[in-house]
């Protein structure tokens, strides 16, 4: 059978010129009558490169990538709106695109006049629209305001019409970009059941979105899209599996690459004040410490930290470092289950903060502590080793900590870390505010910070096809 | 470019609602809705009117009496041309949303818009009838039979410009503001508040190259001076540059076309 969309070898590449060069070009093209202008290579820009795929009848495909990789520019080749460059696109049967929703509404005049606008310029008849008319309305639960002019139309009523619209134009192959989140719950809901009927009828989709359960629940096959390349393409779980794996690994050089930004900025603010005489130093942190950082005190013993669960100004106070580095930390990994140094775990793996610490001289007076904070500047869990009353005696040049975490077991979110080398009262010789970054990742869409070791178990007449646990 | 020329046809419906959504938008809102097609060419009439015959009275010869009717047969036309172009230049950029958007054949912008402004054209024609009949002037049927030929002519040439126009002006934006100009010009330079007699002989031979001068001169003829019409020949020439204008206004922006989506 023939396939609905057959994509071969499809490159599309955009041309990006300055503004200056455009006005260039009016006389020159003139005078060499060439109107579209020759390419030149350092102003083109790929979108697609040898993109391939086809997508049988009653396929529903899905496309998912990063931003920029070109995705909507592979639909819009599919739609014909924009020719390739390179390559050949065949679609078999009437397209109707939803890349964006109510494209060519007019707002001056009503719903009711603009729907049959829209439809006829989606390719129905006059007839097929007024045959569907009641239809329309009803699915975008519009049928009060159908005579507003559109104008007055909140943005979510103008795209429900716009998708009621595009979806009743009854097409052989639909072609779907990033447009679910329309409306309420509910409507997203009729949204999905609309496909399963098309699906029913055999009938293809092309899906491209962001939403990686959709494609897994949803599509027959995915595909992935990198800097406009393919970079897997198949079954959907094996496709969205690589894809997050991908998009995690990325995650983690963006996280470090900021940490250490991160740290080399305030270590170069730092380098300022280490110049000066130590005298001065100790003062500036002395006048620091107390006035603009209280949160230094909250690692103090006397300060538990249930204070943490009504964060004080001083717990927001911005990610930096200060004290005297009598005892510096030198450097800091966060390191997952397998040993790897990363910034990206599972929920619930086995984490440990590793610092290396130097003394330039003997120092009897020392406590060190770590903070973690969630997102929203939320103090996690803090604690030192002067809390849990961990004797520490004497340190003298370099040194390693370890803490470590059997499991960390957090809901998926970004989290920082304080780390801090100080005296018992709180007096800091290397204080590091929120200076690392690591982030908690989970299938589970569980809300809240922490996620307590949990199972679900059930009795009676309930029946489930496993037991729910996490 | 003949085949998409041919699929223009298919899209007869979606052109007809766009024409009806832009005449019906236009006037939406305004207390006065369509009559304002009809009040804008009478009023513009009763300006002339007073021009011509109050403040410059001996402007024009005395045979050329009621001058503003005659004016007015230029006028009307003239804005419909004019107004077409300048709406056409624009009208790709206005609806870029639509090709960028949606799959949407893009000479149907173009094209509306000549034809909603020829709708406009026609709104004001009631206006000028009743101002034949006032004067009484005498018309004969039988000329009258050439008027739709003069206005399928000017179709033809406007749409041909309009498709050229609009094309360009994507890619070069400066047309839009030259345009304005070049219409100012090309107006003063085409016989519509004068006649080609009242030029001198020596610019006569440069009117005539003007297409925009038989054009009018045409509708003049049917409609303001007696006896028979002596243009026939001039306005055959002129069905057959315009049908030359409109497919190299077609040409050009069939080879454009695939550059819209990227350049709207």
């Amino acid at each position: 059978m023939k396939p609905a969309i057959e994509v071969l070898n499809v490159s599309k590449v955009y041309r990006r010129y300055a503004r200056r060069k455009q006005f260039a070009t009016l006389k020159s093209a003139l005078l060499d009558g060439s109107l579209i202008g020759d390419l030149k290579p350092e102003d083109a820009f790929p979108a697609l490169r040898g993109v391939s795929f086809s997508v049988p009848k009653g396929c529903t495909y899905g496309v998912i990538g990063r931003n920029g990789s070109g995705k909507s520019t592979l639909l819009k080749c599919v739609a014909g709106i924009t020719r390739p460059t390179e390559g050949s696109v065949v679609v078999d049967g009437r397209i109707s695109a939803l890349i964006e929703l109510g494209a060519g509404f007019h707002p001056e005049i009503s719903g009711r006049e603009n729907i049959f606008i829209n439809g006829i310029m989606l390719g129905l008849t006059k007839k097929e629209v007024t045959r569907r008319f009641d239809e329309i309305v009803d699915f975008a639960e519009m049928a009060e305001f159908i005579d507003a002019p559109v104008k007055t139309y909140s943005s979510g009523m103008y795209m429900r019409l716009g998708f009621a619209v595009a979806i009743h134009v009854d097409p052989e192959v639909l072609l779907v970009d990033e447009v679910l989140a329309v409306g309420d719950q509910g409507f997203t809901h009729k949204c999905l059941d609309k496909f399963s009927e098309f699906r029913r009828r055999n009938k293809s989709i092309l899906l491209v979105t962001h939403s990686l359960d959709l494609v897994e629940k949803f599509c027959d096959e995915a595909h992935w899209l990198d800097r406009g390349k393919t970079k897997g393409e198949g079954d959907p779980k094996r496709v969205v599996a690589a894809y997050v794996i991908d998009v995690e690994d990325s995650e983690e050089n963006e996280l470090a690459k900021a940490e250490s930004a991160r740290v080399a900025a305030s270590a170069s603010a730092e380098a300022t004040a280490e110049a000066t005489s130590s005298q001065v130093a100790r003062q500036v942190a002395r006048d620091f410490s107390p006035a603009k950082n209280p949160a230094i005190e909250e690692d103090a013993p006397q300060n538990p930290v249930d204070d943490a669960s009504t964060p004080r100004d001083g717990f927001k106070s911005a990610e930096g470092r200060w004290g005297t580095r009598e005892i510096e930390i030198t450097d800091v990994t966060i390191s997952g289950p397998g040993g790897e140094t990363g910034h990206v775990f599972q929920s619930g793996d086995a984490i440990k903060v590793h610092m290396q610490v130097t003394a330039k001289e003997p120092i009897t007076d020392f406590v060190f502590g770590l903070g973690l904070f969630n997102a929203d500047g939320v103090c996690v869990y803090g604690t030192n080793t002067g809390l849990e009353e961990l004797s520490l005696s004497e340190i003298n040049g370099t040194g390693e900590v370890t803490f470590t975490m059997d499991h960390l077991d957090l809901v998926e979110g970004t989290y920082r870390l304080d780390l801090a080398a100080h005296k018992l009262d709180g007096y800091p010789y290397d204080y590091h505010r929120l200076l690392y970054t690591f982030r908690i990742k989970s299938r589970v869409r569980d809300v809240g910070i922490y996620r307590p070791d949990h199972k679900w178990s059930f009795g009676g007449n309930i029946k489930s096809k496993e037991d729910l646990g996490s | 470019m003949f085949a998409n020329l041919a699929k223009l046809g298919r899209y007869r419906a979606l052109i007809q609602t766009l024409v009806v959504r832009d005449l019906k938008a236009r006037y939406r809102g305004s207390v006065l809705g369509f009559f304002w097609s009809f009040f804008n060419p009478a009023l513009l009439l009763f300006i002339y009117t007073f021009v011509f015959t109050k403040v410059l009275p001996s402007s024009h010869p005395p045979d050329m009496e009621p001058f503003a009717l005659f004016m007015f047969c230029g006028i009307l036309p003239w804005t419909w041309f004019s107004s077409s172009l300048l709406e056409s230049s624009n009208t790709l950029i206005a609806g870029g949303n639509l090709i960028k958007k949606v799959l949407f054949p893009a000479e149907v912008l173009p094209i509306v818009t000549v034809l909603a402004n020829m709708v406009h054209f026609f709104l004001g024609l009631p206006i000028l009838a009743a101002f034949v009949i006032y004067y009484q002037r005498p018309v004969d049927p039988i000329e009258l039979l050439w008027f739709p030929v003069i206005v399928l002519v000017q179709l033809i040439l406007t749409t041909g410009l309009a498709m050229f126009l609009s094309a360009l002006t994507v890619h070069f934006r400066d047309l839009k503001d030259l345009l304005g100009n070049i219409l100012t010009l090309w107006f003063f330079a085409t016989p519509i508040i004068y006649s080609i007699e009242m030029a001198p002989a020596d610019m006569r031979w440069w009117l005539n190259l003007n297409p925009m001068t038989h054009l009018m001169r045409s509708y003049q003829e049917v409609l303001f001076f007696e006896g028979p019409l002596g243009h026939q020949k001039w306005l055959a020439a002129l069905g057959v540059i315009s049908v030359v204008v409109f497919l190299a206004g077609y040409f050009v922006f069939d080879r454009l076309r695939d550059s819209f989506a990227e350049e709207v």
